[in-house]
């Protein structure tokens, strides 16, 4: 199979929006690690709240996707914080791994919910009028939902990145990564902090699933094929660092997209394969520091 | 020691009988090898503290190596068994020396991320058979001589094997080398001062317990006759976690409770579920007897928040408590 | 410790709790299909609905016994359509087996039949194997398969010009199947395959798959899929604008699909099928207290089950026994005439009746929801199935 430049460009440019998605979805899982120490193996059943809730609130009441990308990370963002004061925060004093088992039940709950009501295949979820339609780029048809996707979470990550590493709020919460007696001592409400992180994080991953909506099937199951790749992103990058997170999202977006043109049968494990490998070279990831 | 021996042999003796009491064999072998596969799992995690999150990969892997020999290479039951052990001891081995360097979550994700790896190899193989899994795996004659066909023949051999391989496990933990695996869960640094090799230790008990997940796949495909994707799925691994924790963690019988109470609620979780909603008129019970995930899913929750011990954990506590007082 | 005893107790519980095997009280038919996934629209909790209205239709009795309906979600997995299939054997008494939807499934239970001698009619699973490589006396592949599908649509796709060809398809014996049947009618009738791409069953994004195929430049995109898959894969189609260059044959679309998708994305989509309920006055009959049921029209695979039900109660009630030798005989050898087909199964288990090659109508000439085929011209069985010269079944010699 001869490799075309078209194919390539194509395959780099989707590879480019699976990548923004892998960036949200592990901004979310790496803010959540680094203050409560908790691996949020939920975060992809949260993911798949934020799209269902979507179809829900269009199916029903016939509410528009724009109003849509605000109220679904807040519902779910709502729901995060339920979930962080009645279930998670009996957990924080044992060992991490209790936290990462806890949220794996809760995963099978939600999907399993959600799962009785709606069935596996998938719910249709037409893309919003004004982003129909393609941009012709020559090498492909572009649709211009995508291009969409991906700056919109070029934004959001940035926005968050900047709200936590040059914001006062993002100090407190690195602080309190760092240090939490301490910052409590200074009279900041250290378990508020942490309720509210949760809450966000969770909310990130609820917008994420509120853009993929349109591209990927709604269904209860969607969130599963994606959060363990996830976690290989978020290994990779490196626990508990913002930037790194994102970059290692969008570049192993980029590549899955150049395995799918050289090697398409790997294109799934190739991820893994890099997060072995990172593993051996720099336990605490690309850019991670060791806790 | 011999008043647990005494239950243990009468847990045997159950065993022999239940055939004949009218139990479904088949259901039965899987129920043992899913016991074995727990217990196997519980010597990683409950004696020597390591959380693998790719168990299945040592389950499904063997699986599928001990079917291809029996199928078309023709080897006969007890090869095949072998070949699936040694493959999961291979394995095993294999994903030690990449994990062991590290700890606790790390070390999860390491064998989640190999899991996946092999998870994949098995979607994309030929031998496999992908979607369709590898079906038709003949019982064949054990040692060429003695035919498996019948479900009443393979139960037997079934269990002489699995009650062997739990010996072995017992054997195990009561050896010195299984007390050096529980001071390493206790207190890593203090054993390595003592002048242990703890990484040798903890990669000699990680190959053991692959190898026994190994025996217990090949088995289960022996017993079914095939070998399909769910067993290398990752939520195979997450299952073997419940049994063990649901059962009691760091308990040689744990797993075994364990086991028989999440194989039991899938099964008959859609029955009891319609018993419940016509017992109380409320119908939301079917909709749940109709989920094994959501209730597997509520099991979690409350034993992460509340049981953490697990049923026999919570039982050998409370009896310690009231013989004290 | 004494830890042991409530131990074992619990345990002789379970073993009492898994149940024995019952006596032969009633004629138990079991049915299991895909309830829940992508395939729960063709076939899935409306199969469990025709079958019952078939043995409701019957007298709900044979040979003085009363007929049992059990049901089961396979979920796709094949290893749960063989332990469901064989349990209900072992411990149910079962004495039909029907349904199979994905011919991993389909293909698991014909084996599980075969080893306990019980009669299985397949419908939903498409794989032609069923009856070829992997024949057994005991299962009737009733409605359509791989082959039919090819030589229907492949064969008319052809004709009208479509010559390169380019296959999607799902990475499972279905998909495998049906574009190996499909790629050797192309080529039989002059034209070529460009190439070919595998997706996951149930796959939830098919952009990367469909921009490999508009590389490739073939004209046509055949869809070696079906279901929940196939309207993916149109959807995403139209989004990245491949309808433009490529023509889109869908090897296996049902009217469940039309419906989801609607008649403006498929109008124009030719499609081979066994039965559609608008064909004729007893075709539509059905199709309407179908309808009072489960709110959506029949597909030619939920006629299949109410069919094969009746097929096989016919056939004990004559033959005045569950012997699934027996029944077996009687079914090859009796024409079978119903509103969803007229003909005979073969020595290899293939029901041979005619299919038919519809086109999906425009917006403009369907009167009526659910009014979505015109019929392009009738096929006839002895044409359209597996040759006797093709057969690899050692039980059609």
């Amino acid at each position: 199979m001869t490799i075309s430049l078209p194919a390539l460009l194509s395959q780099l440019l989707l590879g480019l929006v699976n990548g923004s998605f892998y960036a949200i979805l592990s901004l979310g899982l790496a803010v959540i690690f680094g203050l409560l120490n908790v691996i949020n193996f939920a975060h992809g059943a949260l993911f798949m709240m934020g799209a269902i809730v979507t179809w829900m609130a269009m199916n029903y009441w016939d509410i528009s996707y724009w109003v849509m990308l605000v109220a679904a990370p807040l519902i779910v963002g709502v729901f995060g914080v339920l979930i962080e004061r009645l279930l998670l925060r009996w957990i924080y004093k044992l060992d991490h791994l209790y936290g990462l088992l806890l949220t794996l039940g809760l995963t099978l709950l939600i999907e399993g919910a959600f799962r009785s009501a709606y069935g596996v295949s998938g719910l249709s979820y037409d893309t919003p009028d004004a982003l129909t339609g393609a941009t012709d780029m020559g090498f492909m048809m572009l649709p211009n939902y995508r291009a969409w996707v991906v700056v919109a979470s070029l934004v959001v990550c940035f926005a968050t990145w900047f709200l936590i590493e040059k914001t006062r709020i993002g100090a407190y919460l690195r602080a309190g990564t760092e240090n939490p007696r301490l910052v409590e001592a200074f009279g900041v409400n250290v378990p508020l902090m942490i309720t509210l992180t949760y809450g966000f994080g969770v909310a990130l991953a609820a917008l994420a699933g509120v853009l993929a909506a349109p591209v990927i099937q709604v269904s209860p199951l969607m969130g599963q094929n994606l959060i363990i790749v996830v976690f290989a992103v978020v290994v990779i990058g490196g626990m508990g660092s913002i930037m790194g997170s994102i970059l290692t999202g969008l570049g192993l977006g980029v590549i899955e997209g150049l395995t799918k043109v050289f090697y398409p049968e790997a294109s799934s494990t190739v991820v893994f394969i890099i997060m072995a490998v990172v593993l051996l070279i720099r336990p605490a990831g690309l850019f991670g520091k060791e806790k | 020691m011999s008043k647990s021996s005494w239950g243990y042999l009468l847990l045997l003796l159950a065993l022999v009988a239940a055939p004949f009491v009218g139990a479904y064999p088949v259901f039965m072998m899987k129920l043992l090898c899913f016991a074995l596969f727990a217990s196997a799992f519980n010597l990683l995690l409950g004696y020597t503290g390591l959380l693998s999150f790719g168990h299945a990969a040592f389950l499904g892997g063997s699986a599928y190596i001990a079917g291809h020999a029996m199928k078309v290479w023709g080897f006969t039951p007890e090869v095949g068994l072998v070949l699936g052990t040694a493959t999961g001891a291979l394995l095993g081995w294999l994903f030690g020396l990449l994990a062991i360097r590290r700890q606790g979550i790390y070390f999860a994700m390491i064998t989640l991320a190999l899991a996946q790896m092999v998870f994949f190899v098995a979607l994309q193989a030929k031998f496999t058979g992908g979607e369709d899994g590898l079906q038709g795996v003949p019982r064949g004659s054990l040692f060429g001589v003695l035919p498996l066909q019948s479900d009443l023949t393979m139960y037997f051999v079934t269990l002489v094997i699995v009650v062997a391989a739990f010996a072995l496990i017992v054997r195990t933990i009561h050896s010195p080398f299984g007390q050096v695996l529980k001071g390493i869960k206790e207190n890593e640094p203090r054993a390595i001062s003592l002048g242990y090799d703890t990484h040798r230790f903890k990669l000699l008990a990680f190959v053991l317990s692959a190898a026994l997940a190994g025996l217990a796949g090949s088995l289960k495909t022996l017993v079914l006759g095939f070998a399909t994707l769910t067993d290398v799925h990752w939520t195979a691994s997450g299952g073997v976690i419940l049994m063990t924790l649901v059962g009691g963690l760091g308990t040689l019988s744990g797993p075994l409770v364990g086991a028989a109470v999440v194989i039991l609620l899938e099964n008959k979780i859609g029955e009891m579920g319609h018993g419940l909603a016509s017992l109380t008129g409320i119908e939301w019970f079917t909709t749940l007897g109709e989920s094994v995930t959501m209730v597997t899913g509520l099991i979690f929750v409350v034993c992460v928040l509340a049981f953490r011990r697990g049923i026999m954990g919570e039982i050998i506590a409370f009896l310690q408590r009231t013989r004290k007082a | 410790m004494t830890a042991k005893f409530p131990l074992s107790a619990l345990m002789f519980a379970t073993l009492l709790a898994t149940g024995a095997a019952q006596a032969q009280d009633k004629v138990r038919i079991g049915f299991i299909t895909d309830m829940s996934s992508l395939y729960a629209d063709v076939d899935g909790k409306g199969g469990a609905t025709a079958i019952q209205m078939a043995i409701d239709d019957f007298g709900g009795k044979v040979n003085g016994l009363p007929i049992e309906l059990l049901s089961a979600d396979h979920q796709n997995k094949a290893d749960i359509a063989a332990s469901k299939a064989r349990e209900w054997i072992d411990t149910q008494g079962l004495s039909m087996l029907v349904g199979g939807t994905t011919s991993s499934a389909g293909l698991a239970m014909a084996k599980v039949a075969q080893e306990k001698k019980r009669v299985y009619i397949v419908n939903g699973a498409g794989s032609s194997a069923l009856t070829n490589e992997q024949c057994s006396p005991y299962t009737v592949h009733y409605a359509y398969d791989t082959v039919a599908l090819a030589k229907g649509t492949g064969g008319a796709v052809v004709a009208q010009g479509g010559k390169s060809w380019y296959f999607l398809t799902a990475d499972y014996a279905f998909g495998a199947a049906l574009e190996a049947d499909t790629a050797k009618v192309v080529q039989s009738k002059g034209g070529t395959v460009a190439g070919g791409v595998k997706h996951p069953l149930n796959a939830s994004d098919f952009s990367s798959f469909l921009l490999q195929a508009q590389n490739s430049k073939a004209q046509i995109l055949g869809l070696a899929n079906a279901g929940g898959d196939f309207i993916s894969a149109v959807k995403a189609a139209r989004e990245f604008g491949i309808n433009k260059t490529m023509k889109m044959a869908g090897l296996l679309v049902f009217v469940t699909d039309v419906h989801s998708l609607g008649l403006k994305n498929t109008e124009g989509l030719l499609l081979t099928t066994s039965w559609d309920w608008n064909l004729d006055d007893a075709s539509r009959a059905f199709g309407k207290r179908f309808f009072e049921k489960v709110k959506r029209m029949p597909t030619d695979i939920q006629a299949a089950d109410y069919s094969a039900t009746m097929t096989y109660l016919k056939a004990v009630q004559a033959t005045k026994t569950l012997d699934a030798d027996k029944v077996m005989e009687y079914i090859k050898k009796t024409p079978i005439d119903d509103f969803y087909a007229k003909g005979v199964v073969r020595p290899d288990g293939r029901f041979v009746h005619d299919m038919y090659l519809m086109q999906v109508k425009s917006p403009a000439e369907s009167k009526q929801p659910w009014d979505y085929y015109k019929v392009v011209s009738k096929l006839k069985g002895e044409e359209v199935f597996t040759t006797k010269a093709e057969s690899k079944c050692a039980l059609w010699k």
